[in-house]
């Protein structure tokens, strides 16, 4: 497993356009983090300061800080996509396999790499929150900071299921710009069929059978923060409740999604002529 | 004798196109092999299907004595497939590290095989960089890597200049020399006359001949004749049931024996009969010309 990882490490690293996007995708969502956190002066005006509003407050801020991170995966999607699309390009996939790396270790190879960076992102996220949440949070007490921690254990499955997706996208499409095209037209067909289905049958079973789709499955792993924000802000407010957990059926359709998006990456490769 | 490759009737079909047909052929330990064939006659799919690149149709195939995986086999292959590929960013050793990793071959490998290849002195310039020829050149370095069994060679002088040809086919010879087996798929005849000692044609992805190289030129020559009375010379080796087939074109004679005979008892036998030549070559036959008469007849 060390030497698959190692190996595609040595690929990605040794290449500058991805180490640059990998440098992208895990220093961006921590410096707009720590910028946020500190207190900015609008040239005397007012000062802003996020801390104020509560949203680093623990519990709160595991979720708001694994939402916002989550955003950032896109650049970590272009390596992803790209670490196909250049095997294919310099047709180094065939050399790899003359060489006598079997098409079941390619393919793990590239998965290793997808669990290495999401987990190392799922860190850096957690370490990040957890000292900015001792800084500003009222509450400190250890079974609050330890509450709802579970929003790292979704943004680590919601970022492994993307890359996945992308690592399938790459494999069937074997060109990069291609395969990041699709993930956008997947996106307007997940909800052109959430139309479809609302407008011939109703609104509830549509949102039921979208929390199925791809896309969808791995948005709804972390659901939008602000809503909560509101209800925090505004308690009365009793129409603006909604279902922010992370569930457990939530996380078994992502991890679904991942098996098989791994499996067809192996099938297309396995039935491939090269 | 060691066996290194087996392939029973082996079959690959491109949609309606047949590629490789009912091909079946061994490779033994120490030989030199050549497969040649005409440019889209299956040479490059028989390769790929036996290096796992290519989905095979029917049939079968394994390495060595059949006990091993096809994967594990490859880590005692070394093996170029018609272009080098490597990872244009980064240096020949980085690359190279990269197939050491693969096969799990020590780094300690990498210069002495660099050192072989004539490309020490530049291990640290990036592969987009490097002619073709060297190009070429570290991607055999790449395959001698983990000291194979069998080297194979795709097309390994395709687009060189003379001194590049050169340069690869006395690397060839030279690894060839210290007993590896190496199997070298041209269209290039010249080429696998030089190096070869067994030859494999397939022409339309069917095997039209399989053996040593020197029993594929068979015949026992032909001599090239001329003298001052063709007419008088031709009725004469039409006469002689040790001449097949005659030629004639601008002057020059051409006579294919069906016996041996040296050129000196032919001038004899000529004299004696009262036919002075002006002109008398003994030939054998190419392997070129044997292999176009054993690519168009069938």
């Amino acid at each position: 497993m060390l030497r698959l990882l190692k190996l595609e490490l040595q690929k990605l690293l040794l290449n500058r356009t991805s180490k640059v996007l990998i440098f992208i995708s895990f220093i961006l969502p921590f410096t707009v983090l720590i910028l946020s956190s500190i207190k900015i002066n609008f040239f005397g005006f007012f000062t802003l300061e996020l801390g104020e509003l509560g949203i680093f407050n623990f519990p709160i801020i595991w979720h708001i800080t694994t939402f916002f991170a989550s955003y950032f995966k896109f650049f970590f999607a272009i390596v992803v996509v790209s670490m196909i699309g250049n095997e294919y390009s310099n047709k180094t996939i065939k050399q790899n396999l003359i060489d006598g790396l079997s098409k079941k270790e390619f393919i793990l190879s590239k998965f290793y790499t997808i669990i290495f960076f999401s987990l190392l992102a799922t860190v850096l996220i957690s370490l990040a929150s957890f000292f900015i949440g001792l800084y500003y949070s009222s509450y400190t007490e250890v079974n609050i900071i330890f509450r709802e921690t579970e929003f790292l254990l979704a943004y680590f499955v919601k970022l492994v299921g993307f890359f996945s997706l992308c690592l399938f996208f790459g494999m069937l499409l074997k060109r990069s710009a291609f395969a990041l095209g699709f993930l956008f037209i997947l996106y307007i067909v997940e909800w052109i069929v959430f139309g479809l289905i609302s407008w011939k049958a109703d609104m509830e079973i549509a949102e039921k059978i979208q929390n199925f789709f791809p896309l969808k499955s791995m948005y709804k792993l972390i659901d939008q923060p602000f809503q909560r924000i509101m209800i925090t802000k505004f308690p009365d407010n009793g129409d603006l409740a909604y279902d922010y957990g992370v569930h457990a059926s939530e996380i078994i359709i992502v991890l679904a999604w991942t098996a098989l998006f791994i499996f067809l990456s192996f099938r297309l490769l396995k039935k491939r002529d090269l | 004798m060691d066996t290194i490759l087996t392939i029973n009737n082996l079959t690959k079909k491109f949609g309606y196109l047949t590629a490789v047909k009912d091909l079946s052929f061994t490779i033994n330990k120490g030989n030199v092999y050549g497969i040649l064939g005409p440019n889209g006659s299956g040479k490059s799919t028989t390769l790929g299907v036996v290096l796992n690149v290519v989905n095979k149709t029917a049939g079968d195939f394994h390495w060595f004595d059949g006990n091993t995986t096809t994967h594990d086999a490859l880590k005692k292959v070394g093996a170029i497939i018609e272009r080098p590929n490597f990872y244009p960013y980064m240096s020949a050793y980085q690359n190279l590290k990269l197939v050491c990793r693969i096969k799990g071959v020590d780094y300690s490998k990498i210069d002495e095989k660099l050192e072989v290849v004539g490309l020490l002195d530049r291990k640290d310039s990036k592969f987009q960089t490097y002619s073709l020829g060297m190009k070429q050149r570290l991607a055999i370095a790449s395959a001698l890597l983990n000291d194979p069994e069998i080297l194979i060679l795709d097309e390994p002088t395709n687009g060189l200049d003379p001194q590049g040809i050169h340069q690869i086919r006395s690397l060839i010879k030279e690894i060839a020399s210290n007993g590896t087996t190496i199997l070298l798929a041209s269209h290039l005849l010249d080429e696998v006359e030089k190096v070869c000692s067994h030859v494999v044609v397939l022409r339309k992805g069917e095997k039209l001949y399989s053996g040593r190289v020197d029993e594929m030129i068979s015949s026992h020559g032909y001599l090239e004749l001329k003298a001052d009375d063709t007419d008088k010379l031709v009725q004469f080796l039409e006469a002689k049931k040790m001449f097949g087939k005659i030629k004639v074109e601008d002057g020059l004679i051409t006579a294919f024996l069906d016996e041996p005979m040296d050129a000196k008892s032919v001038n004899q036998l000529m004299f004696e009969n009262g036919i002075t030549l002006t002109h008398l070559v003994k030939r054998k036959e190419s392997l070129e010309e044997q292999f176009l008469q054993l690519t168009d007849n069938n």
